[in-house]
This record gives structure tokens, C-alpha cells and sequence, in this order.
């Protein structure tokens, strides 16, 4: 009997002879007939790590995300069947792997890329609109709550990361400066886009999705980042369709 | 989405594409497309965004067959209860005219290895893919097609024939079968049987539904011919005359072409499609 754990066993460890009991046709030891699925599993979760990671490949050039990813796939195999969910630990991985950990703002990078696919397969929303905001007495807005939208997601980053993606990914972009930059991804309608935040901006959108009213996530920012720019702040996350209003209704 | 209308709760007799996302926007411009799509149920398990949207307005205008890839109803251990649910809430949105899943597993333990591992042929294996596919079927409340897998290596153990495993399965479930001409092609020559014999000995009357596609050319360690079903390329011509003999033998059923690598553009499989209707009686 061959057990599916023997099966297993051989698949993603090519140092791991051929499991007993599988053959051809006629009874001969199955050999090379075996590594046909040692090479689709093998290739087949490659390929979901090339499709998932557009920035690390970039930034570290196939032959060695090839390398990467052949790592990966061995200390880390799918835990569903969500292919669309895979990858979650590259962060974490490259960050301690030993041909990666020099190069400080892989991890981060990775992690644009899982958010953004994330954003990409997040429920549809409505968005907060500047026009739905503009019909409202202040002292409503004031006391206004605000969630984050299904497909948006915040990244803080000790890296340029905006800019290191926009310089990657976008022909022309100038060169990262040394500065740090947290990041904001939205969806409008399909195709997630970054944006890097002004300061303060990653909080006050975490205050916002936490349930803290308008008026005082804006209080609480400026008391803690005083050069917290609400107006840019604002029209950049409405502009992006980063919020909707939880008392909005659910699309259909 | 509203899955009443028209005459969608079936597959028609006719061609069908594996829709892939690329080809949106030709493929619904086209003023003469298949007649109907296929699509693999994974793709289709986020919450919203693109996928979802497409899938909603594709199921508007053709009959839908969804194609699991990650059930692994052939596995040692239990059926994901959560993969189960996802599949039932996909169903129960997109009503697709068919649901089809593998004879494979791709689940061990809590590992999914993303392809579709081959299974001997006993008596404890029908008992187990018997039950798992009782369970699918409860759960989606519709009849399943299992697709007849393809074959790189034989286990020892196995004492049934893959048509008898087969025919037993379908006496056991009431399940129906996706028929992939492919896979008894390359099954065939790498296993060195008459793929005839093993159509003739297919339980034919439950094909609810046929496949072909590409595969490649490989060799074993005895130079023996490999053939490995990839997907990527047309359709190979010993496998489109094997399509006519499956057509004697079954009649006129849904026939999907899969090209799920190197994808070409629309046009190309379009005229790949084509080729499966002037096989099919008018």
C-alpha cells in the first residue's frame, strides 16, 4: 500500500526517494513517472508565487525569486485551497532567510504585495463621497463615524516603501528618498493603487475604522502629530475612496 | 443575479471554452461566442472585486459549468467542511447548470498541494470517495460530474480497473461524469492501453459533460512514451479523432476546451472550439 502521507512525503523533497508500490503499466518501478507530480506541485505553487508578488520579483530579479520561491513553497505548502490566499508568511520568511535579510525592506515589500491582493478580491463598497459629506451640519460630520472600505488596507512602513514600489513598478518614477512612508492601498472599482500618507494620516484612518467619531480622531491626531494636515488628509482619502459611511447602505 | 431565466440550468450539447479573464471583453463582444463557460470555483472565492463582478455578468449571458480544483474528494481524511461551505455559497450565487470536481486528492493533513494526485483503484478507496461525494452532493443539494483523472503511474494495489471504479461509483452516488478525452489519451499511452477498450468500457450513459485540451510529450526511464497533461497548447489530432469515437459512443454532450497556460488570445481558441462543433451533429 502507498499512503497518501508516503505520497507526500517525496513530493516537495526531491531528496526523498520514490514512494513504494507505484509502477507503469507493466509493474516496472514508477521512477521518473512520479516526478511528473513532484514538478507540477513544485511548478504550480511557483507560479501562484510569481503571480502574488510582482514587487519582490522586481525587486530581487527572477533567477533569485526563483530561488526564493523554491524555498518557500517547501517550508510553507498551501494551508487551503484559497490559492488567492497563499504566500501570507513570505513576509516573515524572507525577513530571516539568510540570502534575503540584508535587504531591510523586502518583508515590507511583500507585504504590499499580499495587501494588494487582498484589496483585489475585497467585498464592493460604496464610498464616502466629498458630495455626501458636503450636504451634512457640521456638528453632525463632527459627530460622524467612519469605516475603512473592504478593500482598503494601511501599511506602515521605516521604508520609502510608496516609493520604492513607484520606482519599481511605474516607468519614469523618480528614486526613493530616504524618508518613511506609510501607505495606503484602495480599490476604485477593480484595480487596487497605493498612495503613500502624509503624516499622521495612518492613524487617523486607524482612529476612524476603530470607531472613534470624526471630530475627535482629528483632535486626537493633531494633538499627537502637529504637522497632521487634515484637509490633505481628507480630500485624499475620499478622492481614493478609501472610507465608506457605516450607515450607508450595503451594496447589492 | 437572477439564474431563472432562459434555458441556463442546463449545459447546452455544443461548445464551451474554460473562460479565462483575459479574454472578458472579446469574448462579449464576439456576435457569435460559445455557447456556454467554465470556470474553476478557486478563482472564485474572494468577496468581491473583478472576479465576481465578470462571473456576474458572464452567468447573465451564458450557462455556466463551475469546476472545482481543490475539494480533494479522493483524500485519506475528511472533506474541508470550510472549502464545502465556500462551494455551496458560489453554487447557490452563480447557479451554474453543472458542478464537476476531480477523482484526485490535494488535501494532506493540513496541506493543500495545489495538483491532482492519482489514487489506487480498491475496495477502500471507492467506500471513501463514494461517501466524501455523497457528502458534496448533499451539501451543493444537486448531482455532481467526477472527471476521470490523467495517469502518469499505476499503484500495485490496485485491483479494480479505472472503469469499474468508476461504474461502481456512479451505481454507489447517482454521480455523473466529465468525460476528459484528454486524460483517457494520455492515461492511455502512458499506461499502454487502448484508449477504445477503455471508452467502450466507460459507463457512458452518466457523461454529463466532455472534455479536451493540450498536453506535451515527455518520455520515462525506460524511454517509454509520457505525456503530461498541461494544458498549453491545441489540442493534439490523435486526441480530436478520439473525440469523434467518444461522440459515437455517448452521443452529443457539452464539449469544453481548456487551455489553461500560455493562454492564447480569443481568436485562437475560438477556432479550437470550432473544431468541437463540426464535430458535434448540428
Amino acid at each position: 500500500m502507498t499512503s497518501q502521507r508516503a505520497f507526500r512525503e517525496a513530493l516537495l523533497n526531491p531528496a526523498t526517494p520514490v514512494p513504494d508500490g507505484l509502477c507503469d503499466g507493466k509493474g516496472q518501478s514508477a521512477g521518473r513517472r512520479y516526478a511528473v507530480y513532484r514538478n507540477n506541485v513544485t511548478v504550480s505553487l511557483k507560479e501562484a508565487m510569481v503571480t502574488a508578488f510582482p514587487l519582490v520579483r522586481k525587486l530581487i530579479g527572477r533567477q533569485l525569486f526563483d530561488q526564493l520561491a523554491t524555498e518557500f513553497v517547501r517550508a510553507h505548502p498551501p494551508r487551503t485551497p484559497l490559492m488567492m490566499a497563499y504566500g501570507a508568511e513570505l513576509p516573515r520568511f524572507v525577513e530571516n532567510a539568510p540570502t534575503f535579510k540584508h535587504i531591510g525592506y523586502l518583508g515590507d515589500a511583500a507585504r504590499l504585495d499580499l495587501a494588494m491582493r487582498a484589496s483585489y478580491h475585497a467585498a464592493d463598497a460604496d464610498p464616502l463621497t466629498a458630495a455626501a459629506l458636503s450636504e451634512m451640519e457640521p456638528e453632525d460630520l463632527w459627530q460622524s463615524h467612519f469605516k475603512l472600505a473592504p478593500a482598503t488596507r494601511i501599511l506602515r512602513s521605516p521604508w520609502p516603501l510608496f516609493d520604492i514600489w513607484q520606482y519599481n513598478m511605474v516607468p519614469d518614477a523618480p528614486k526613493p528618498q530616504p524618508v518613511q512612508q506609510d501607505v495606503l492601498i484602495t480599490r476604485i472599482d477593480f484595480d487596487p493603487a497605493p498612495l503613500a500618507l502624509p503624516a499622521g494620516g495612518a492613524d487617523w484612518l486607524a482612529a476612524l475604522d476603530a470607531g472613534t467619531p470624526f471630530g475627535a480622531a482629528n483632535d486626537l491626531i493633531f494633538g499627537c502629530v502637529p504637522e497632521f494636515d487634515l484637509a490633505a488628509c481628507l480630500t485624499l482619502a475620499l478622492t481614493a475612496q478609501a472610507l465608506i459611511s457605516p450607515s450607508s447602505k450595503e451594496p447589492k | 443575479m437572477d439564474g431563472s431565466h432562459r434555458a441556463f440550468d442546463r449545459l447546452p450539447h455544443a461548445p464551451g471554452i474554460g473562460y479565462k479573464p483575459q479574454h472578458f471583453n472579446a469574448l462579449r463582444a464576439d456576435p457569435h461566442p460559445v455557447e456556454w463557460i467554465e470556470v474553476h470555483a478557486e478563482n472564485y472565492m474572494g468577496d468581491g472585486g473583478r472576479p465576481l463582478a465578470q462571473l456576474s455578468a458572464l452567468s447573465e449571458q451564458f450557462p455556466l459549468s463551475i469546476h472545482g480544483v481543490g475539494l480533494s474528494i479522493g483524500g485519506e481524511g475528511p472533506l474541508d467542511t470550510d472549502h464545502l461551505a465556500r462551494l455551496k455559497k458560489l453554487c447557490d450565487w452563480a447557479k451554474p447548470a453543472s458542478f464537476s470536481e476531480h477523482l484526485a486528492w490535494s488535501t494532506h493533513g493540513s496541506e493543500f498541494l495545489n495538483d491532482l494526485l492519482p489514487l489506487p483503484y480498491t475496495e477502500a478507496t471507492l467506500a471513501r470517495v463514494a461517501a466524501q461525494i455523497d457528502q458534496l452532493q448533499s451539501t451543493l443539494n444537486r448531482r455532481i460530474l467526477l472527471e476521470n483523472p490523467s495517469s502518469y503511474l499505476a499503484f500495485e494495489e490496485s485491483d479494480l480497473s479505472e472503469t469499474d471504479f468508476l461504474t461502481e461509483l456512479a451505481h454507489r452516488t447517482s454521480c455523473g461524469f466529465l468525460l476528459d478525452v484528454n486524460n483517457v489519451f494520455v492515461s492511455s499511452t502512458n499506461l499502454g492501453y487502448e484508449p477504445l477498450a477503455y471508452l467502450r468500457a466507460f459507463p457512458t450513459e452518466h457523461v454529463g459533460e466532455i472534455h479536451v485540451g493540450g498536453h506535451d510529450a515527455d518520455h520515462d526511464d525506460q524511454g517509454a512514451p509520457l505525456l503530461i497533461d498541461s494544458h498549453g497548447t491545441p489540442v493534439d489530432n490523435q486526441v480530436w479523432q478520439l473525440l469523434g469515437e467518444t461522440l459515437a459512443l455517448t452521443g452529443p454532450k457539452p464539449v469544453l476546451v481548456e487551455w489553461d497556460n500560455d493562454v492564447p488570445d480569443w481568436a485562437v481558441l475560438r477556432a479550437e472550439a470550432a473544431r468541437v462543433a463540426a464535430l458535434l451533429p448540428a
